[in-house]
């Protein structure tokens, strides 16, 4: 089965981090991306530019109303994803506990329909 | 001589009632699915009343596994007809993994099902709320009613919890595995704060008239004892087994027959069950010979065997229950547990250091609306002679608890200090 892993954190903090912890913290991901590359688990990953550049769009009777910033105000954005294959939730489980991200913010894994026939 | 109808309805009853369980679990890692692994469970239990008339087969367990299973297979082809070629995979896949699967009905094959069911229907991707409901009724086979009962919720919004936590396992693609050695003592401390959590719902129902649901704690114990089977010498299944079976063994002692609480220390100790008291300080002490697992669960029991060994209350080993306070303290810090603590540490060493304790509990702010601590203060401020502070920390206790009985004695604490009115 496929999860979608999505990476939530605090963007004010994450952009107050110092650029040292940055590079760090760009080999960790760059690390762990190859290693589920290697066991085949990796599907897809995408970093998301902030919260701030988000538009939500809606529309109703046909109109198409566009607003400035993401669905809902919360204390952790989502800021990217993988897509993994894995075997079962635990392995899915197991694999976001290894993102990096997973210390800081929080990761919501979750399957994805298989394709309709 | 052949059994009269009567002898073998009541002995095909007693394999249904023993094999329940593990017909279930064997059924469900053969269909991949809780509802139809139920629906083939029943199919075959109405086929054995029907078949087992000339005698039980060797091995019953086996066949109602087997006959369940074919159900469950003609089942999934009738439907088959009236649905795409998609399920035509779906069920050629189903029937190789039990053709394989089936031949294992050797007792560790069983043994290894349930442990799977319990790990699954305990899963941390599960609601607590949801993984005890489903451990109540796949695990225990209590009916939906049963659990209902068990949580005063009503038969609808529990069988609908119990639905979307199965939709849950399947969609989310919860696995019907026990969890590998390093992940599982992790996995285990979840499944025990279910037993233990059903355990303390009969024991010490926060809501509600009932101060005891005997049923409740009846199950929890017999899954400690389950637990105990399947993964045996484990320090944490064999300290909770024990902390249940110690606090169990005082329950008739433990509500007055007007259904109020009784204190510990005025418990009539004639009442307590000795048959449990001696079982479980036998695994207390199993429990702490296995070296390098010090259990919490194992601590608190021995806590609890402290209270059951003295005979009279007098004879309580006070001083070494607070040394054992320290030690959870230490392993497991709560605000609870700082609280009991601190009525230990009111017997050995007075009110006036306990009140210490428990008013730098308060100060940290985090159990502000719990009614034992407000409860405890108003006892030590009570030995102090500080009767008016007393008062104020009973009404403030109350004003917290939600439970009849416990509401009852604290009214009653506030009748002492004040008069039989002012309680009103």
């Amino acid at each position: 089965m496929q999860y979608l892993l999505m990476i939530y954190r605090n963007e004010a903090e994450f952009d107050a981090t110092p650029p040292a912890e940055l590079a760090a913290l760009t080999a960790e991901y760059m690390e762990f991306t190859k290693g589920i590359i290697q066991t085949g688990q990796f599907k897809a990953a995408d970093r998301l530019k902030p919260s701030s550049t988000a538009s939500t769009v809606r529309v109703r009777n046909g109109k198409v109303t566009t607003t400035d910033g993401p669905f809902a105000e919360t204390r952790e954005q989502l800021g990217g994803y993988y897509l993994v294959e894995a075997k079962n939730l635990d392995e899915a489980i197991g694999i976001a506990a290894r993102i990096p991200g997973a210390k800081v913010g929080s990761i919501e894994v979750r399957p994805i329909w298989p394709p309709a026939i | 001589m052949m059994p009269s109808a009567r002898e073998a309805d009541r002995e095909v009853e007693e394999i249904f009632r023993r094999e329940a369980g593990r017909v279930l679990a064997t059924l469900i890692r053969l269909l991949g699915d809780f509802d139809l692994a139920e629906e083939a469970r029943q199919e075959a239990f109405i086929a054995a009343v029907e078949q087992w008339t000339a005698g039980v087969p060797a091995n019953p367990c086996a066949w109602l596994i087997s006959t369940g299973r074919n159900k469950a297979i003609d089942r999934i082809r009738r439907d088959v007809m009236f649905r795409t070629k998609i399920f035509d995979l779906e069920l050629a896949s189903a029937e190789a993994d039990a053709a394989t699967a089936f031949d294992e009905t050797d007792e560790a094959a069983f043994g290894d099902d349930r442990l799977r069911l319990i790990f699954t229907c305990c899963h941390p991707a599960l609601s607590l709320e949801a993984q005890i409901a489903l451990t109540l009724r796949e695990v225990c086979g209590l009916s939906t009613q049963a659990v209902a009962r068990g949580f005063l919720v009503s038969e609808e919004t529990m069988a609908q919890r119990l639905v979307r936590a199965k939709k849950k396992i399947r969609d989310a693609g919860i696995p019907y595995e026990t969890p590998e050695p390093p992940l599982l003592h992790e996995r285990l401390q979840g499944v025990l704060a279910v037993v233990y959590g059903v355990f303390t719902e009969g024991y010490a129902a926060t809501t509600g008239t009932r101060l005891i649901d005997a049923e409740l704690c009846g199950e929890a114990i017999r899954l400690g004892y389950l637990l105990d089977e399947l993964l045996p010498n484990n320090a944490a299944v064999l300290g909770l087994l024990a902390l249940m079976l110690l606090h169990d063994a005082r329950r008739a002692a433990r509500e007055s027959l007007s259904g109020d609480l009784v204190l510990l220390e005025d418990q009539d100790r004639t009442l307590w069950d000795q048959v449990k008291i001696a079982e479980g300080l036998k695994f207390v002490d199993c429990s702490l010979c296995i070296s390098g697992q010090l259990s919490a669960y194992a601590v608190q029991a021995a806590i609890a065997a402290l209270h059951v060994r003295a005979l009279r209350k007098e004879d309580t080993d006070w001083p070494q229950i607070v040394g054992l306070y320290e030690v959870l303290l230490r392993l497991q810090p709560s605000p609870v547990i700082e609280l009991n603590h601190a009525v230990a540490v009111s017997i050995v060493d007075g009110a006036a250091r306990a009140l210490d304790l428990v008013d730098s509990l308060a100060a940290r702010g985090q159990v502000s609306q719990y009614h034992l601590l407000h409860a405890a203060r108003g006892r030590f401020l009570q030995q102090l002679g500080r009767f008016g502070e007393a008062g104020c920390a009973y009404r403030a206790a109350l004003s917290y608890a939600a439970l009849e009985p416990e509401r009852r004695f604290l009214r009653a604490r506030i009748a002492s200090i004040e008069g039989p009115a002012a309680a009103d």
